[in-house]
Parts: structure tokens; C-alpha cells; sequence
């Protein structure tokens, strides 16, 4: 950790405030991360999303129309699972938070359809999308049909590779997908170009971003719509059991899914909060995309926050096993929850996720995506030091998208 | 800036003046002065110092771009041009070094940069080193002027211009804002989009040069994205202050062909 972490004090009142709600503030930053920094051409825009999510977001109307859209078409509220076999085999208590089972397959689909909702509200004429590992594309692609809204997804060419059967689905579901061959043809490049889409017509074009990153509003519009998903599980835990979890762990690329669990346990002290980023190969710049663990704070994107670069201030290209934690940066807000000292980031590899994919699935019945793999590292690895311990993970999505994946490593 | 600031010709005028200055008293009367863009390092690390010296015989101002390795405000020339740069080991460093060692045009010299190689360069040092290498002004893409406070104060203790742009759908307070912090001149986008995509020029974008022009006074204004002909150029003349060129220009170097040449024929008589 190159970041000179502030002093105990500090850290108090930047997590003070972060559980007041007083972040992001007024110019959209949660404690020092986040902003926004983008060509002025896109200001306008920003200023609009901000002005309707005020207007719409926190209505009775919109939170009803959207209510019930999550619980008719997405599925939701989604099951909290006690993995008996896997609590025996790593000797802690471990329920899984199942967003495997919401439509589309993923945690994906909460954003993509408030966003697909609110920007219908604002009278948007398209939607452009990016998407690595495609389950936002997809996500993006369903809300869109289901809505009657037109929709692109900017998709990197070496994800369109590795993970082809979303291509097929989001083009089924009326979706136009655009290859990106600029940049490193990964999630990165393909928010670059979703943003040069939207800078070519920022008052059409509706930008539904899918993950806690990019420019304020984004990091606090994604959290806002996957919130759903600690809220529900806390107080399936507190129904089921009484008391609170020991600990919740979520796996982290952008950190979409760890923000949306991890969100409702912030002001609950005795909850100890995991986030597990992608460890790759190694330790080393260019192995890995644990920008928490590794990185230093930098501009990319629209914000402010933790990011793999070299010496230069250029992004370093990243590798993981799993696409969807494939990427440089990660949300400003948990750059500040690192900060503040209240979410501990680690990392597994992809040996690691692998093995625990293996695991979940022989001993639960369920096949886990590569990226939630990462957290199912991390509970095995803290069962170790807190036999009994209660915990929730979440099991951000489902494991058939990575079919090419697996086939060409453990089923090999 | 403060009206003293505009080229009063005495030894100790401040970089971002003379930027004003050269725009306001362009090599050809009456005519745009012509800001050029080009990538460092494009298509030759090498060759930067002949490439820099040729296309400054041509220009007024000459931009000069620090590769990054997401350009998002930028089209597929620049895109392009960065990655090529970079792969040569252009940066910031390397070209705040060759400025330092060569014979320095008079043309004053812009740097055009995403936001973070100069953090990582740090804004201190940045001020100190850049006004020391004969630059006399930054223009940053991704940083709009209510993020860019720490850096303007940073190059103002050097006099270094923080470049601000205004496009077509910049409000008008904001557009006031901006321009009373902008240095150097305006940037006026002439188009959403990213850079590089010839258009031509609407009436509408004439009145929204007037109304900018009005409003940074006195400023000067310069228009950019998407110009590349000598008709582009006539349309705006007596429109704004300078025009902008680049991905025109890069494709220009690209080819081989001989930026001086190819820049007169945006001027007058050519």
C-alpha cells in the first residue's frame, strides 16, 4: 500500500460522515476520491442525470414502478442459502447471498433496469453500454428490451472472445454490440469508447454505466440501485438468526456487488466487512487487477481513486482470470471505505477462485461465476482463523458464462 | 488573466501571455492565427525535434500532445497516434527533457495532456519544470475548470496558462465561469464528439463563436475538433482569433508529407 493512510482521528470522521450519508458530497467526492472529470461536453449531461436522479430516484412513483419490476421480472427478493456442506468442509457458518438467481443470471440486472427506468423518465432516445465480462451488457440488453429502448454495448474484442455465449444473448435480446479493437480490447477500452458514444450526443443518448465507477453521479446512482442487495440479506440473516453476521464478503473489480451488499452493514461496527479483489498471477504490475492492494490514487475514467499505473501516471494493462474484475480502477467509494479503515481488501488468485469454484459447486449444487469465486476464496481462507463464525457472501453471479473458461482449465 | 497581462513585449512577460499574444498577432494579418496539434513522439521519437521545428514554421501555437493510454475525449487519429508514442517510451518526462535540450521554436508551445501524468508528475514540480522547458501553457481534456483550482494555482506561480474549453452545450453561466477562468485563450469546441471528425460549419456554430468570443473578451478564442481544410478556415475567419488543427495535422506527419507545406495551405492566398 503506497497510500499514507490518515491518522486514527481522521479516519473516524471520514467514516463518520461516510454512515451520516454525507457522501458523495456536494461536489460528488466521498471524502477525497471520486469528482468528476470528464471533457466539458459531457457536463451538461452529468448536471441532468444528477438534477433527474433528485427528481425521480427516492419517489414513491419511481420506487414503486421499480418495486415491482424487481420482484415480477428480476426475481427479487433473491434466496439467502445456508451452505451446510461448505460450512462443514472450511468450518465457519456460511450463508450465500444468491444473486446467481436473479434474472440474467447476475447482480447485474439491479442497475441496468433502475437505470433503463429512470433514464425512460428523462425521455432518453438510446442507451449505450459497456461490458467486460457481457453479464451488464446483457443485464443492459434485457432492461432495454423489456422497456422498448434501443441499445448499443461497446464490448472489448478479447472479451467478445472469451466470453462469446453473452455476445449471442445480448444480440437476441435486440442489443447492437460494437467490437472495440483500440486500447486493450478489455472492459477499459470499451468504457473509453461507450463515452466517446456519449460525448457525440450527450442530450439523446442515455450512458448506463455498470459498475461503481466513472464520473458523480455514477459511483452514487450504482450503489444506490444495488443496495437492494445487503439491505435484503441483512434482514433475511436478522429473521433467520437473531443477531448479526461475524462478517459479509463480496468479491471487487469496479465494485458494483461488494458496494451494493456491503452498504447496510457499514454502520454496523460488530460486522466485519471483506472485499476480494483479483490477485491474477502475482503480486507484480501487469498481474493482476487488485487496484485496492496494489494501486495508487489517480484520475481514470471520470474519478478520483485507487488505480494500477506505472511511474508515468499510465494505466497498466491487468490480468485475471475472471473478466468481469478485469479492470485498472475500482469505485471512489471504496477507495474511501479503505480509507476510513471500515473494509478490509484483499486479494485471491486465480488458482485460488478456481479451487473454491470447485468446491462451491461439488459441495452446493450451484456453479459460482470466476469473479464471486474470489470471495468464496476469502470466507475459506477466514474460516481458518474464526471457526463458527457466522458469515454472508455474496454470490455475485452464476458460473455458466465461463464455460470457455473452465473448459480450458480445470475440465482440461 | 488580467488585460495587463497581454503581450506588452517587455522581457518579463508571463508564458500564458505570450500565448495571447501570438494568437492575437498571427504570422498572416487579418487571418486565424493557426494553433497545431501535434502527438509527441508521432510518428518518430526520434524525429521530435525536426517534426516540432516544422510544424512551429507553420503555426502560431503549437500544441503538443502527452500521449496517455485512454484518450477518451479523442478519435481514432489521436487514439492512434498516443498508443504509437507511448510504445516508443514517449512521456511527459521525456518530453519536458527534449524541450529543455533543443532549440526552442518561437512559436509559444502548449502542452496538451490528460490529467493523470500531470498528478503523477506532481503539480509543483510540473510548474517549476514545464515553465523551465519553454512551455507556456497546459490544456487538459478531462479536467473541467471546477476541478482544475489546485492545478491553475499550481502553474499560476510560474505563469503558466490553464487552457479552459466551452462547447455548443455549455450553459451560459458556466460558459462566463469558464472563460473568466481560462488562460491564455478559450478553447471553443466547435462540436460534441471527439476530435478528428471533419465538419462543416452551421450558422449555429457561428452565432455560439460570437456569443464565446463575447463573453472571453479579452480573452482570445480559438475553435477546435474536426478542422482540416482552408474552407473550414474561411468560414471562421473573423469569427474567432485562431483555429485549431490536429488530427488533420498528425495524419499530415503520418503520411511523411511536410507539415510547414501542408499548414499554408490554411492561410490565405494559398
Amino acid at each position: 500500500m503506497s497510500m499514507a493512510l490518515p491518522d486514527p482521528a481522521a479516519r473516524e470522521r471520514l467514516l463518520a460522515d461516510e454512515i451520516a450519508g454525507k457522501f458523495p458530497d456536494a461536489r460528488g467526492r466521498f471524502g477525497p476520491y471520486g469528482g468528476r472529470y470528464v471533457p466539458e461536453t459531457l457536463i451538461p449531461a452529468l448536471d441532468r442525470l444528477e438534477a433527474g436522479i433528485r427528481a425521480h430516484l427516492h419517489t414513491p412513483q419511481f420506487q414503486a414502478r421499480l418495486g415491482s419490476e424487481l420482484a415480477s421480472w428480476v426475481g427479487r427478493p433473491t434466496a439467502l442459502s445456508f451452505a451446510s456442506r461448505l460450512s462443514a468442509a472450511w468450518g465457519a457458518q456460511v450463508w450465500l447471498k444468491r444473486e446467481d438467481l436473479a434474472h440474467t443470471g447476475a447482480h447485474k440486472i439491479n442497475n441496468a433496469l433502475g437505470q433503463a427506468l429512470l433514464a425512460q423518465q428523462l425521455g432518453a432516445q438510446r442507451i449505450v453500454a459497456e461490458t467486460g465480462a457481457g453479464q451488464h451488457g446483457v443485464a443492459s440488453a434485457a432492461a432495454c428490451a423489456r422497456l422498448g429502448l434501443p441499445c448499443t454495448v461497446y464490448m472489448g474484442a478479447v472479451d467478445m472472445e472469451r466470453q462469446a455465449p453473452n455476445v449471442g444473448r445480448m444480440r437476441l435480446l435486440g442489443a447492437e454490440v460494437v467490437p472495440v479493437t483500440g486500447g486493450d480490447q478489455t472492459l477499459r477500452a470499451a468504457i473509453d469508447e461507450a463515452l466517446r458514444d456519449w460525448v457525440a450526443d450527450p442530450s439523446g443518448t442515455f450512458y448506463l454505466l455498470g459498475s461503481a465507477v466513472g464520473p458523480h453521479p455514477y459511483p452514487y446512482l450504482v450503489r444506490e440501485l444495488q443496495a437492494i442487495i445487503g439491505r435484503e440479506a441483512r434482514a433475511q440473516f436478522l429473521q433467520d438468526q437473531g443477531v448479526l453476521p461475524d462478517a459479509v464478503f463480496a468479491c471487487v473489480g469496479g465494485g458494483s456487488n461488494a458496494i451494493g451488499m456491503f452498504h447496510a452493514f457499514v454502520p454496523d461496527r460488530s460486522v466485519q466487512i471483506v472485499g476480494v479483489e483479483a490477485g491474477g498471477r502475482g503480486s507484480g504490475l501487469g498481474e493482476n487487477a487488485a487496484s485496492l492492494s496494489y494501486g495508487r490514487p489517480g484520475v481514470l475514467q471520470g474519478c478520483y481513486s485507487l488505480l494500477l499505473q506505472d511511474d508515468d501516471g499510465q494505466i497498466q494493462e491487468t490480468d485475471s482470470i475472471s473478466a468481469g474484475l478485469d479492470y485498472p480502477g475500482v469505485g471512489p467509494e471504496h477507495a474511501l471505505l479503505m480509507t476510513a479503515g471500515r473494509v478490509q481488501y484483499e486479494s485471491a488468485n486465480d488458482a485460488e477462485a478456481l479451487e473454491a469454484l470447485q468446491e462451491c459447486a461439488r459441495l452446493e449444487g450451484i456453479l459460482p461465476a470466476l469473479e464471486s469465486s474470489h470471495a468464496l476464496h476469502g470466507v475459506k481462507r477466514w474460516a481458518r482463523s474464526h471457526p463458527g463464525g457466522r458469515v454472508i457472501l455474496c454470490l455475485s453471479g452464476r458460473g455458466d458464462k465461463d464455460m470457455p473458461t473452465l473448459q480450458r482449465t480445470v475440465l482440461k | 488573466m488580467s488585460a495587463g497581462d497581454i503581450g506588452t513585449g517587455n522581457a518579463a512577460v508571463l508564458p500564458r501571455a505570450r500565448i495571447s499574444a501570438a494568437i492575437r498577432n498571427p504570422q498572416v494579418a487579418g487571418e486565424p492565427a493557426i494553433v497545431a496539434f501535434m502527438t509527441a513522439g508521432y510518428p518518430s521519437a526520434e524525429l521530435f525535434r525536426t517534426h516540432l521545428a516544422a510544424v512551429a514554421a507553420g503555426a502560431d501555437v503549437v500544441e503538443i500532445g502527452v500521449p496517455f493510454t485512454d484518450p477518451m475525449a479523442d478519435g481514432v487519429t489521436i487514439q492512434r497516434s498516443s498508443q504509437a508514442a507511448l510504445q516508443q517510451g514517449v512521456s511527459l518526462r521525456w518530453i519536458l527533457a527534449e524541450l529543455r535540450a533543443m532549440q526552442r521554436p518561437a512559436a509559444p508551445l502548449i502542452l496538451m495532456s490528460y490529467l493523470n501524468p500531470l498528478l503523477n508528475y506532481g503539480y509543483a514540480r510540473l510548474a517549476t519544470d514545464a515553465a523551465a522547458a519553454g512551455v507556456c501553457g497546459f490544456i487538459v481534456p478531462d479536467l473541467p475548470f471546477d476541478e482544475g483550482e489546485e492545478l491553475r494555482a499550481a502553474l499560476d506561480a510560474t505563469g503558466v496558462a490553464l487552457v479552459q474549453m466551452v462547447t455548443p452545450v455549455t450553459l451560459e453561466v458556466r460558459l462566463a465561469q469558464i472563460c473568466a477562468a481560462s488562460q491564455g485563450f478559450v478553447y471553443a469546441v466547435t462540436m460534441t464528439g471527439t476530435t478528428g471528425k471533419s465538419v462543416d460549419v452551421p450558422e449555429s456554430v457561428l452565432d455560439y463563436l460570437e456569443n464565446v468570443r463575447q463573453v472571453a473578451a479579452p480573452l482570445p478564442v480559438c475553435a477546435g475538433f474536426g478542422i482540416r481544410s482552408r474552407a473550414q478556415v474561411e468560414r471562421l475567419r473573423g469569427h474567432v482569433d485562431g483555429v485549431i488543427v490536429g488530427s488533420a495535422l498528425v495524419e499530415v506527419l503520418e503520411r511523411g508529407d511536410d507539415p510547414t507545406t501542408w499548414l499554408r495551405t490554411l492561410r490565405a492566398g494559398a
